[in-house]
């Protein structure tokens, strides 16, 4: 029996078994992708300073650290489900069971699609694909493509591919339908663009590196915007074109593209065949939070951290007995964050385990604080209303304690 | 047409590292990859995207999310099949089989036909009624 089991190893799942594991802990890290990291392995952005953030180094840190520790980290296995049992959690994989005390899900976060005809054509991939592909595997997924979405994620990835040579026609929008809704109106999609831009001159805009800031932030600011798109690192963004179809018999060959009005209306007679072979279709971020829905934890909808989350509070406890969470299945933000969530929920359950250590008590007290620092610090933002996400989360997990004690 | 997807040269994270090469077969033919590729990368660096067709429809399919969520990639490895081509790394003399398409005995011929709505079901009822 593990003392924990921790199932993902991205930043947060890597950074709280190391922190475990420096509290001599016997621990078991489980990961389904063939190496460790998780979503770092592929983020590569420049930083204010200039610097890089090179995910595939970040990892390196993380990894080698978890192992002068003798961290035990098994990957390419999927944990399906999650039981509970008397004394701890069973945790079911397709490499068999594995048994804990306590249980920290760090499963990181997904891609929301945003569905477009033609997109289950060989070619057409999430946003977060390209970016495995380009960065990790190091392949160019194809001789000419289009980004169609247009957000934090997607305006980063574009410009790593532009970075190793792959050639992006544009980003522009999907055409608007059922399930696309908010992410193929253009005055919404500026709008949130632009409520991150208080975080001046915002992550977005931020990319279009230092000459561009002020001149798109006014842009942006505006209802106005160029027919001809606003150029990042001379590529068209067209937050006034939307994608109706993605064509081609066995692969991508090109995609349909229409004008379209302030509310994302197709206006007549501007159709255009644009010929591209790869197209990478980005609707933003949620957090992956099945495990913790068959452990019996409750959850909250929060819009402001993307989606159903588990209840948790900031030292990364559930209502349930044992089980933690950290991360992106907390509310989607940057790797930063998640490393540092990783090192509370880590310290938490050193905590529980150990009890009454002073100099524990004081570390997560000192690792929370360092969460709501990276938060403040982050130069790559999701979502507006972080913060206040954040504190309502940390009222729900109250309402939830208080209701368990009047049971 | 080996290999010649790959990105060599990158201004930040440095020319590719020197990786042991892999050979496997895809549908009977063989094909190189670098150790630490997945199926997945390995295939797209020699440029092939269809990793399996549709089993009702027969349309071809390739990675969606690259990252083992949407299962689009799904191929037989080594007779194994349901196997995961964006999350499995490959192996020197490894076997793998795109997805086929599969009898559909029981499929209808006329799904067009099918209500879509509960609204729509009542409709079609009324329509028999009044026959
Ligand atoms: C496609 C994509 C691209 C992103 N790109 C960026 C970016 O460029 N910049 C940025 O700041 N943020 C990016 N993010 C946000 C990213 O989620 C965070 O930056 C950070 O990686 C979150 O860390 P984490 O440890 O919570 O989760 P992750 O890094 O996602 O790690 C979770 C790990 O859990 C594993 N896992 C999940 N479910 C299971 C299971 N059932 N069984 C076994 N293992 C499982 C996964 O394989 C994964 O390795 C991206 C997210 C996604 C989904
Ligand atoms: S491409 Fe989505 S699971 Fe493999």
């Amino acid at each position: 029996m593990y003392d924990v089991i921790i199932v993902g190893a991205g930043p947060a799942g890597l950074s709280a078994a190391i922190q475990c594991r420096k509290w001599d802990m016997n621990v078991l890290v489980i990961d389904e992708f063939p190496k460790a990291g998780g979503r770092l392995l592929g983020q590569l952005h420049q930083e204010p300073n200039g610097e890089w953030w090179n995910g595939i180094e970040e990892t390196k840190q993380l990894t080698e650290t978890a192992s002068k520790l003798n961290t035990e980290i098994r990957l390419g296995i999927s944990v399906h489900h999650v039981e509970k049992i008397d004394d701890g959690f069973l945790v079911h994989t397709n490499h068999g069971d594995f048994a804990s005390v306590r249980l920290l899900i760090a499963t990181g976060a997904a891609e929301s699609a945003a569905p477009v005809p033609g997109w289950t054509l060989p070619g057409v991939m999430s946003i977060g694909a390209a970016q495995v592909m380009t960065n990790v595997h190091r392949v160019r997924v194809g001789e000419k493509g289009i980004v169609i979405g247009i957000n934090v994620l997607s305006a980063a990835i574009a410009r790593e591919m532009q970075l190793a040579g792959v050639d992006l026609h544009s980003m522009v929008l999907p055409a608007m339908n059922p399930v696309t809704k908010d992410h193929a109106h253009p005055k919404k999609v500026m709008d949130k663009l632009s409520r991150i831009a208080h975080l001046a001159p915002s992550a977005f805009l931020r990319f279009g590196g230092k000459v561009a800031k002020a001149n798109i932030a006014r842009k942006l600011a505006t209802q106005f915007y160029p027919r001809n798109g606003m150029k990042m690192w001379g590529m068209p963004i067209h937050l006034r074109k939307a994608v109706t179809q993605i064509n081609g018999t066995d692969h991508v060959e090109s995609v349909t593209m229409f004008d379209v009005t302030a509310d994302g209306k197709l206006k007549k007679g501007t159709e255009k065949r644009v010929e591209v072979d790869f197209v990478c279709i980005a609707g933003g971020l949620y957090p992956l939070t099945e495990l913790a829905a068959v452990a019996g934890c409750p959850f909250h909808y929060s819009e402001e951290l993307g989606g159903h989350i588990p209840v948790h509070n900031e030292e990364m406890k559930t209502p349930i007995d044992g089980l933690f969470v950290a991360g992106n299945i907390t509310g989607i933000e940057s790797a930063k964050v998640a490393r540092a969530q990783g090192k509370v929920a880590g310290l938490s359950i050193a905590r529980e385990k150990l009890k009454g250590i002073a100099d524990l008590e004081y570390k997560v007290l000192q690792a929370m604080n360092d969460v709501r620092k990276t938060r403040n610090e982050a130069s790559i933002q999701f979502h507006p209303g972080i913060e206040e996400g954040r504190t309502k989360m940390e009222d729900v997990f109250r309402e939830s304690k208080k209701t368990e004690t009047a049971l | 047409m080996k290999n010649n997807h790959r990105i060599v040269d990158h201004p930040v994270l440095g020319s590719l590292p020197e990786k042991d090469s892999i050979t496997f077969t895809f549908d009977g033919k063989e094909y190189s990859g670098l150790a630490g590729d997945t199926i997945a990368s390995a295939l797209l660096a020699n440029g092939v995207r269809t990793l399996r067709v549709h089993e009702a429809s027969g349309k071809p399919r390739g990675i969606y999310c690259n990252i083992g969520h949407c299962f689009e990639c799904r191929v037989t490895v080594n007779s194994t099949s349901g196997v995961r081509a964006c999350l499995t790394e490959i192996k020197d003399g490894m076997v793998i089989e795109s997805g086929k398409p599969e009898a559909q005995p029981f499929a209808s011929k006329n799904v067009q036909d099918f209500p879509r709505t509960y609204a729509e079901f009542e409709k079609k009822q009324k329509v028999k009624g009044d026959k």
